[in-house]
């Protein structure tokens, strides 16, 4: 068992570790845009600006877990997608459905009481985020549309929508620039440290529920029936059609509650230009954890850090907070090739574990589901 | 030498090799061995092919045939031996190799791109070109019909192969490999989806080919075909050449003991029915395919309790929609199914289930099984909602195990264990997994659509018992199979299904094989019309 | 007459309908130029999937080769002569050009080896694309614009002479399809080669039986792998021309993320195009109007009852109009429109297969 569970991490760390050794040659390259000259030490004082900005203190270890919460959450959006074999791209847009929400009732219930407002504006970002799943999910299920390209599709109209709302009917009255009113009442408590906030530990909660709904229950096994082979999950007389509904309602619902924690727990307010790349990763947390609420548990934590220890980064040695974009795009490529990862390092393990991941590209623009 | 054959050798462009009989082999294969992980398919295997004759490779399923025609072929490569042709020895590493070398083959599956015309399917690879850059089509044409008449067909080229029937696709593939200038052609298993009739049409074509001086290796497990058709005969078991024989020296009993390895019932002790009350009655059932078109029109049938009725047919003949309308995968457009009085029509294959309804699906791994999954959840895969191996939404995995356990046990399950994924084990063992789930409870009705399909004797021979056994326990069974043998052997009846109509029903023990394979082929018109129909109609919509 | 076109919903359709012709005929060369990068990226797609690989990381591509040919012109015209040329070539431009065809060559490679080789799943090898390229531009070009970087300025369009334009309907006819820079000229050149190359060429037929049946090709001799590796390749070219399209020939200037899903958008007009050249470009025109008639309406409103329709909604749904018309594309069309039968699936040699 410890040796299975090791041959499982194996490749998602040592995809790590190439990224960090390809992040320093782009680092080391691009030094002369910085600094004028070639630094070959940049690479080092970033790294350890980074983790020191993600662990060295408290509050940087708290600030990690907070960073990680809303990746965590994206991630299991995308992973338990996977697991019904399908690809959700649309976290993004789905996150901002919940996102907007949470301001609007926040807003609305800003002197309420709080946990009336809390609950109430909560559910709205669930339920915003489920129904924003829940579109993607009929159009597979009854006219083929691939999710792949309609979520991507819903991700852009979602920015559109929220620009609306925000420059228009929800626009906060004497604000600067464009931004929805202070939740005030509907903002989630502080628990721990400067910023613990409330849903952090929502976020952290859903993990075992989820891992326990995947592998305990009937509902769990038809959403991996479906996902490993739709035409068995038929013969055997479950729903294809309403397990992918269901599975991407789900999905948009734990991006929504995302959503609702960064605004409810952390800006207390959504500006129009609300920019986040939450959807691209929880593609990497996903990824990273294979499509396993256990292993998104760890994935959204690393990001997590990397995320907090960015500022750092960018203080003391100068690298655009973007270089973490980069190392994550270089983490997804090795862990794609994981084939590549496995030679160099001479590597041998099963390679069934991605198992989850592999139905992806199946039925891409093809006919509707039985 | 003479009349078309001159015209068609000066087609081919080959130098005739019709009157030195007494030279090198065509082709010999020298101590051949390949392993896979977990199987040494092929064990240091001779084989020399003499020219102009036709060599059988007889095997059972599994036993290397593929394996070692593929390594011919530059699909595989071998991990020791020798490839000789015409006493050279030769490298072939692709395809492109072998098809240089004058070796073109006939796969087990059709190697035809559907929605590519007749023409470009056998042109795809030889391409004639005008200029560098474009294909010059018309003149390859000509050609194409000089070969179609040598054979006595009438082909239209610009059809779409996947209109055709099952029997004109095994013609084009021949074609194809003939337009190749081949000198030595390989055919697997190219009678499996044919009638009797159209097998011995081709039968009486590659004689043909063989007096124009090709070599011929047909492969294949039934022994009566490999009687009648083949010059000399090696035997394979386990990736190992176990003998060689000669048609007029050997009988079926000798040839089933080498290629199985003991004795063999040749036919399935089928005992005597007792049939009872009608338990599935279906009236007037139509139904459409995927694509909308109907495939299935008005079929009328009736299974009794403790009796088999097999349906007998060429692929895509309406035998697949029949059977998914009958289990709950697909609405039937209009008629009626009844199982023991109570209407059935158009249920899902879940409530189906729970009333009693078993099913073997034609496609293990699309429909049998998760291969992902380890055999406890394949186990219940259709029951896994349903005490005791649920309580509510929660999984009760200690049933799921025990049940396993239980079932891997009396089914004859070869695994290492209950957890290991079920694209580990043989097809063999998948099948009876399958079959585990299936058999083992109360059953009212059980469909089997190919339920042998590709498996070794071992494995057919016990699920054939295992049927038995539920006919005599009571149980109604429907049989859809391609293979005419299996149906003949089990049934009690037979019907025939051709173009979505079932044609006659038939007594399972009186009927031959030639009067059904004439059904198959014709639909039972006029015997002689339908001759000529066949001979030089084009392909009809199958 | 009148009468119905007072009836409030018929009249305002038909206004509308009129509206639309209106502005087909005033902006029939903005509709090609817009769906230029559509077009382009169809056709790269196209080039992936009629031989069986699904490409979803076009967008990456475009967004890749747009920065590339953007920054190798922006530092090749710091230390070159800019002599301008016809159409306003000038040599920085072309070699910016050649970087931006270069840049999606070389990330094609990374699809292709991803896909083909190792044969990971090609919709997560699409997406990493998407991702990495997001990133590494993004990155890069923040660093850059630290120091300012000059702009090498960007290709001009064809210019017809006066009587030409003047000719009743052909003049029209003319304008709008020839008033064009050299990258839009070049891909209403290239979906009629493609077109015929697809049907008439051993190219086009070898790429199609790879594409439906792979296993099937391979037994007649040809080698699968090679085969798809050089059309990826190839499609990486006509990706890297619709980057450039954005920042040397429509705009002059790099902003991170700026291909903004048009990259999806071709993937749609691919599907809506049945995997065909001329179907796949004809969607992206549908695309290129959709995204015309936004502009026109908030640049230049019809005048009465429709411009104050009209003038009631809000801008953003008028941003938001081609993506909601890709959704309404892709869930109206895909159930009948049918992929290449191989598309996706990673081939696996027999030889190393089992």
């Amino acid at each position: 068992m410890l040796r299975r569970s090791l041959s499982v991490i194996t490749v998602p760390v040592l995809a790590i570790v190439l990224a960090l050794v390809v992040g320093a040659v782009v680092m080391i390259l691009s030094s002369p845009l910085v600094s004028g000259h070639l630094d070959f030490v940049l690479p080092l004082r970033a790294y350890l600006a980074l983790a020191s900005g993600a662990f060295a203190s408290f509050n940087g270890l708290v600030q990690t877990v907070v960073s990680a919460s809303p990746l965590i959450l994206a991630g299991l959006a995308v992973g338990i997608g996977f697991k019904a074999g399908l690809f959700n791209i649309g976290a993004q847009g789905q996150f901002l459905m919940g996102a907007v929400a949470a301001a609007a009732v926040g807003a609305g219930m800003a002197h309420a009481s709080p946990w009336l407002a809390i609950t109430a504006a909560v559910l709205a970002a669930v339920a915003a985020g489920a129904i924003y799943g829940f579109i993607p999910g009929f159009l597979k299920a009854f006219t083929g549309a691939h999710e792949v390209v309609t979520t991507i599709m819903l991700n852009y109209i979602a920015i559109q929508f929220v620009a609306y709302l925000i420059t228009g009917p929800l626009r906060a009255t004497g604000a600067t620039f464009a931004r929805s009113p202070a939740v005030g009442a509907a903002e989630l408590p502080i628990l721990v440290g400067r910023n613990g906030h409330l849903g952090v530990v929502l976020a952290l909660i859903t993990v075992p529920i989820a891992w326990w709904l995947l592998y305990r229950t009937t509902i769990g096994f038809e959403v991996r029936t479906v996902g490993a082979n739709p035409d068995a999950a038929r013969y055997a007389g479950m729903s294809p059609r309403m397990v992918l509904i269901l599975t991407m309602t789900a999905c948009g619902l734990l991006a929504g509650l995302a959503g609702a924690g960064e605004i409810l727990g952390i800006s207390h307010f959504m500006p129009a230009g609300y920019s986040t790349n939450v959807g691209f990763d929880g593609i990497t947390v996903a990824l990273l954890g294979r499509a396993n609420p256990v292993g998104i548990l760890f994935g959204g934590l690393l990001l997590g850090a990397m995320r907090a220890g960015s500022g750092l980064m960018q203080i003391q040695a100068g690298v655009p907070v973007q270089m973490i974009d980069v190392l994550q795009g270089v983490i997804l490529f090795f862990l794609a090739a994981e084939l590549v990862v496995r030679y160099v390092f001479r590597v041998r393990a099963a390679r069934a574990e991605l198992a989850g991941l592999e139905t992806v590209s199946r039925s891409y623009g093809g006919q509707t589901t039985p | 030498m003479g009349g078309p054959l001159d015209s068609f050798r000066a087609m081919t462009d080959r130098p005739s090799t019709g009157d030195q009989a007494v030279q090198a082999p065509a082709l010999e294969m020298r101590g051949i061995t390949k392993q896979y992980p977990g199987v040494l398919a092929n064990d240091h295997i001779d084989l020399e092919v003499r020219p102009g004759e036709i060599h059988a490779l007889l095997g059972e399923n599994g036993a290397g045939k593929t394996t070692l025609m593929n390594i011919l072929y530059g699909l595989a490569t071998p991990d020791s031996g020798e490839i000789l042709l015409d006493g050279q020895p030769v490298q072939i590493a692709s395809p492109s190799d072998a098809i240089r070398r004058g070796i073109s083959m006939v796969h087990q599956h059709f190697m035809l791109v559907p929605v590519l015309s007749v023409a470009d399917n056998i042109l795809l690879g030889e391409e004639p070109m005008a200029g560098p850059v474009f294909m010059d089509r018309k003149a390859a044409y000509g050609r194409l019909h000089d070969l179609s008449r040598f054979f006595g067909w009438e082909i239209e080229l610009d059809q779409p192969v996947g209109t055709l029937s099952v029997g004109w696709q095994q013609r084009i593939e021949i074609l194809k490999a003939v337009y190749r200038n081949a000198q030595i052609l390989v055919l697997d298993e190219p009678t499996a989806v044919l009638t009797p009739q159209e097998t011995k049409e081709i039968f009486v074509m590659l004689r043909r080919l063989t007096t124009e001086g090709y070599s011929i290796i047909f492969i294949s497990h039934k022994l009566y075909e490999v009687l009648e058709i083949a010059d000399r005969i090696t035997v394979i078991r386990r990736g190992k050449v176990v003998g060689q024989r000669i048609p007029g020296e050997t009988d079926e009993e000798d040839l089933a003991q080498l290629m199985v390895g003991r004795e063999v019932q040749l036919t399935v002790d089928r005992g005597t029915s007792h049939p009872g009350e009608p338990r599935l009655v279906v009236e007037g059932l139509h139904a459409r395919d995927d694509r909308g078109r109907e495939t299935v029109h008005g079929v009328d049938l009736e299974v009794r309790s403790g009796e088999i009725f097999g349906i007998a047919g060429v692929a895509g003949n309406g035998q697949d929609e029949l059977v998914e309308s009958l289990i709950g995968l697909r609405r039937p457009s209009a008629g009626s199914v009844r199982l023991d009085g109570h209407e059935v029509t158009g249920h899902g294959s879940r409530e189906l289930h729970e009333r009693g309804v078993g099913f073997v699906p034609a496609d293990r791994h699309r429909y049998g099984l998760v291969l992902s999954y380890p055999l406890t959840d394949n186990l219940v895969l259709t029951d896994y909602y349903d005490a005791p191996y649920a309580r509510g939404i929660v999984r009760n995995e200690g049933a799921i195990r025990e049940h396993a356990t239980e079932a891997v046990e009396q089914f004859d399950v070869r695994t290492p264990s209950i957890d290991v994924p079920a694209s580990t084990l043989s097809g063999g063992n998948q099948q009876k997994v399958i079959v585990a789930r299936e058999f083992d409870r109360e059953l009212k009705l059980l469909v089997l659509d190919q339920p042998t399909r590709g498996l070794d004797v071992g494995s057919i021979e016990f699920i054939h018992r295992q049927v038995i056994a539920k006919r005599d326990g009571g149980t109604a069974i429907l049989l859809v199979s391609a293979e005419l043998d299996e149906v003949l052997e089990l049934s009690d009846r037979v019907g025939v299904m051709y173009r979505g109509r079932l044609v006659a029903v038939m007594d399972g023990r009186t009927a031959s094989r030639e009067e059904v394979g004439l059904l198959m082929a014709t639909g039972g018109r006029d015997p002689a019309a339908a001759a000529a129909a066949t001979a030089t109609s084009r392909g009809g919509q199958a | 007459m009148d009468f119905i076109l007072h009836f409030p919903v018929i009249g305002l359709l038909l206004q509308f309908v009129g509206y639309m012709v209106e502005v087909v005929l005033l902006n029939g060369g903005l509709i090609i130029t817009l769906a230029t990068p559509i077009g382009l990226g169809a056709l790269c797609g196209f080039m992936n999937e009629r031989s069986g690989v699904v490409n979803i990381g076009i967008e990456g591509m475009m967004l890749a080769s747009a920065f590339g040919a953007w920054y190798v012109a922006s530092i090749a015209s710091s230390f070159m002569p800019d002599a301008t040329g016809p159409l306003g070539i000038t040599l920085p431009l072309l070699i910016g050009l050649l970087a931006g065809l270069a840049t999606g060559v070389l990330v094609s490679l990374a699809h292709a080896w991803l896909s083909i080789s190792v044969r990971a799943d090609q919709i997560i090898s699409g997406t990493i694309i998407n991702i990495v390229a997001l990133g590494i531009t993004g990155y890069l070009a923040l660093l850059i614009s630290q120091n300012s970087p000059r702009s090498a300025g960007n290709f001009g369009s064809v210019s017809l002479p006066q009587p030409v334009t003047d000719i009743p309907v052909l003049g029209w006819i003319l304008r709008t399809f020839v008033e064009h820079g050299p990258i839009t000229l070049s891909m209403l050149v290239l979906v009629v080669v493609l077109q015929v190359l697809l049907y008439r060429s051993r190219w086009g037929l070898r790429t199609r039986a790879v594409g439906e049946h792979p296993r099937a090709a391979e037994t007649v001799g040809i080698d699968v792998i090679a085969l798809r590796y050089r059309n990826v390749l190839l499609g990486g070219l006509l990706a890297g021309l619709a980057g450039a399209w954005f920042t040397i020939e429509y705009g002059n200037s790099f902003q991170s993320g700026m291909t903004n899903g048009r990259g999806f958008i071709a993937l749609a007009a691919l599907i809506f195009g049945r995997w065909t050249p001329l179907g796949s470009v004809g969607a992206a025109l549908l695309f290129g109007f959709a995204d015309t008639l936004g502009r026109a309406i908030r640049q230049t409103p019809p005048a009465g009852d429709l411009g104050v329709v009209l003038g009631a909604i809000p801008p953003q749904v008028f941003a938001a109009l081609p993506y909601i018309v890709t959704i309404i594309v892709l869930a109206g069309v895909v159930g009948r429109s049918i992929p290449p039968a191989a598309d996706g699936q990673p081939y696996e040699r027999e030889a190393t297969a089992r």
